[in-house]
């Protein structure tokens, strides 16, 4: 005979509908009106920065970049959630997180405008998180390190991993699952399912009815939370965190949201898409969303947020290029003597 | 403290056990390191003297051992990483070309990446498939990593040592031929060796045999052939592949004006193609006869039964010292 030795399931938190009204009882965030203002307040910023990146990418003052538009909820909600010495390690499509946590927008600005110095950061705030992971799905082992240094010493911090559904078909995010849950390392791993992994949609990504379910295959706590549904991705990714710095291990939070834009700049999806899919997409609209279920004004907001941009705007297209010789002076701790003479050219 | 008669693995064992103790931000992780002490004895003793939180055994993924050691070391950890075999390797180049040895430029010196990833080099212990491989050259093409293999015991402890203590990533080559083949004298003194600067291990008039690993045994053995014929021969052992230290075999050559470069990595784009092209660049005034490479061939490293025709001989060596030698 069969005999059923383990049974799983997964599931998907919903706070409030596309309309903002609750669909049951919500946690304590959802009537702490300044905890709403910063989630509202962050996913509008993420949506003036990306605009304002492809204008200044089809103006040819900014390289190839990819917007969150209609995600904005996921990179939001996991910063908020983030304590401040956590780490975050991020994918390309979570410039809003990254400025949440303390990036300066003119370095994620010169980063996108093609300068190293992007990812220096000049705020103390953010010397520990990681750089944006171009190729994809590698940061999850390096979360997974970041992890186990400070499990290693016994910090009660954790890692926040984002990663697009497309990562999840890559065997270094299931090698990291895996040791997360072999170790029990204080790591969050945030799957952005935006459907579309550039021209590839979800269901020819994998056969599994959920990316949520390859956390239970590592043995890693697992669930889904509407990514257009800001208080269930803060609130899924915030006890994901919490279980994470108290030693309960680690966690795959799957956000269930949708690419409304191209893969980036370099793209065009309609080549690929069907627009019916985008404008049904678009009316899950996670900011306006908030606004039906918090009733706040966005105008203030909007404002603050689009001068914000603009001095930040102001002070990228200030910054001096390097002089060339910088691609040596930071390759090693010192220039080795063998290649110094590379550097006078 | 002097360790007596060290063979090359107790050596290295005798530098992490030293790394340990000195910086509690060292650990070491790898497949099987911990109770068995890894698959050729490296870290026999130190889960035990150390604990399992410092000498951690792992799950058996290469990719994951290379991705986790650079997130530990961005947090300031010294993580030494062990990789079974050099055939093994593959799965970690994607960490170490595309994050490990760029971290630090493309964070303008935020965060550092200082990680040893130790694994075997090198074929003649009639080992199964995949685990014989010489493949330096692969690594020695990727900027921002360095790539080094020790010859003796002594070095190896020497180098090692520098390699953890460094604070960049560093690919540690251990020849798996001379784990066990010689012994001297090991001073446990906690002295590192330079990086960066080849070793010239003999000195000679006539030409200048290079080689590294274990390929340096067949050089050494033809050398002294060569005595007998009163060919003068100089060994200079390369330690660190990369950054290379041409100056001093520019050096040699100028002095000798015949260079063969003996290694064990196939020879189509082998590291001795770099080392002839800086000669060629830098002292072909001084040369007197064509460099020659002896090295193995631009085929699959095969099964043991074949390995020995594979791998340079003494006897390849020496002919091609002579035909330098001989040159008109």
């Amino acid at each position: 005979m069969d005999e059923v030795v383990a049974t799983f399931e997964i599931r998907c938190r919903r706070l409030i509908d596309e309309a903002g009204r609750p669909l049951g009882p919500l946690p304590p965030t959802a009537t702490d009106q300044a905890l709403i203002t910063r989630l509202l307040e962050g996913m509008l910023l993420a949506r003036a920065f990306d605009r304002r990146c492809v204008n200044l990418q089809r103006t040819g003052q900014l390289g190839t970049f990819a917007t969150s538009l209609g995600q904005e909820a996921v990179p939001v909600g996991v910063a908020v959630a983030m304590h401040a010495d956590d780490v975050l390690v991020p994918s390309y499509r979570e410039g809003a997180a990254q400025i949440i946590r303390g990036v300066a927008i003119e370095e994620l600005l010169a980063y996108w405008g093609g300068d190293e110095r992007g990812h220096a950061y000049a705020n103390p705030a953010v010397a520990e998180d990681l750089p944006v992971a171009i190729t994809v799905g590698n940061q999850a082992l390096h979360a997974a390190g970041v992890a186990a240094a400070m499990q290693h010493r016994r910090q009660a911090r954790c890692a926040v991993c984002v990663m697009g559904d497309g990562a999840t078909s890559k065997g270094d995010v299931y090698e990291a699952i895996n040791v997360a849950g072999a170790w029990r390392l204080p790591v969050v791993f945030v799957v952005t399912n935006n459907r579309w992994a550039i021209s590839t949609p979800v269901a020819r990504q994998t056969g599994a009815e959920t990316l949520a379910q390859k956390g239970l295959a590592g043995g890693i706590a697992a669930l889904q939370a509407d990514g257009n549904d800001v208080l269930a991705v803060h609130d899924a990714v915030g006890e994901a965190v919490e279980r994470a710095r108290s030693g309960g291990g680690a966690t795959l939070v799957e956000c269930l949201t949708y690419r409304v834009n191209d893969h980036n700049t370099a793209d065009d999806a309609g080549r690929y898409r069907d627009p019916a899919e985008v404008e049904e997409a678009r009316r899950a609209d996670p900011i306006a969303r908030l606004i039906a279920f918090s009733g706040i004004d966005p105008a203030p907001l909007e404002a603050a947020v689009g001068e914000r941009i603009e001095a930040a705007v102001a002070r990228y297209l200030a910054i001096v290029p390097e002089p060339s010789a910088a691609m040596f002076g930071h390759l090693h701790h010192e220039i080795p003597e063998p290649t110094r003479w590379q550097l006078r050219g | 403290m002097a360790a007596a008669g060290l063979n090359m693995v107790e050596a290295i064992t005798c530098a992490l056990a030293r790394a340990l103790a000195d910086d509690p931000d060292v650990l070491l992780l790898g497949q099987d390191i911990g109770r068995k002490g890894g698959v050729f004895q490296a870290t026999a003793g130190l889960h035990e003297r150390f604990g399992a939180d410092r000498v951690r055994d792992t799950p058996l993924a290469e990719t994951m051992i290379s991705g986790l050691a650079i997130g530990m070391a961005t947090q300031g950890l010294r993580p030494v990483a062990e990789i079974q075999f050099l055939g093994f390797l593959y799965p970690c180049l994607d960490n170490l070309a595309n994050h490990a040895s760029r971290l630090r430029t493309r964070t303008r010196g935020r965060l550092t990446c200082p990680l040893v990833v130790r694994t075997t080099h090198g074929g003649g212990v009639h080992a199964p498939e995949h685990h014989s491989e010489a493949i330096e050259s692969m690594l020695a093409h990727v900027p921002g990593l360095r790539t080094v293999i020790p010859s003796t015991p002594a070095r190896a402890y020497g180098l090692l040592l520098a390699a953890i203590r460094d604070p960049d990533p560093v690919v540690f080559l251990e020849p798996t031929r001379l784990y066990r083949a010689t012994r001297e004298d090991v001073a446990d003194d906690g002295v590192a060796l330079p990086l960066d600067r080849c070793h010239v291990e003999r000195e000679g008039s006539d030409l200048t045999l290079v080689a590294w690993g274990a390929a340096l045994y067949e050089a050494r053995e033809a050398a002294a052939t060569l005595a007998v014929e009163g060919i003068s021969a100089e060994i200079v052992d390369v330690q660190t592949i990369a950054p290379f230290d041409a100056a001093t075999v520019i050096a040699s050559v100028e002095r000798t004006g015949r260079c063969v470069i003996v290694h064990e990595g196939a020879r189509r784009a082998g590291f001795g193609a770099e080392i002839a092209a800086e000669i060629a660049e830098r002292a072909l005034t001084s040369l007197l006869a064509p460099v020659e490479r002896v090295t193995g061939y631009d085929t699959v490293m095969p099964l043991p039964r074949l390995e020995r025709a594979y791998l340079p001989t003494t006897e390849r060596v020496v002919e091609a010292c002579r035909r330098a030698y001989l040159y008109r």
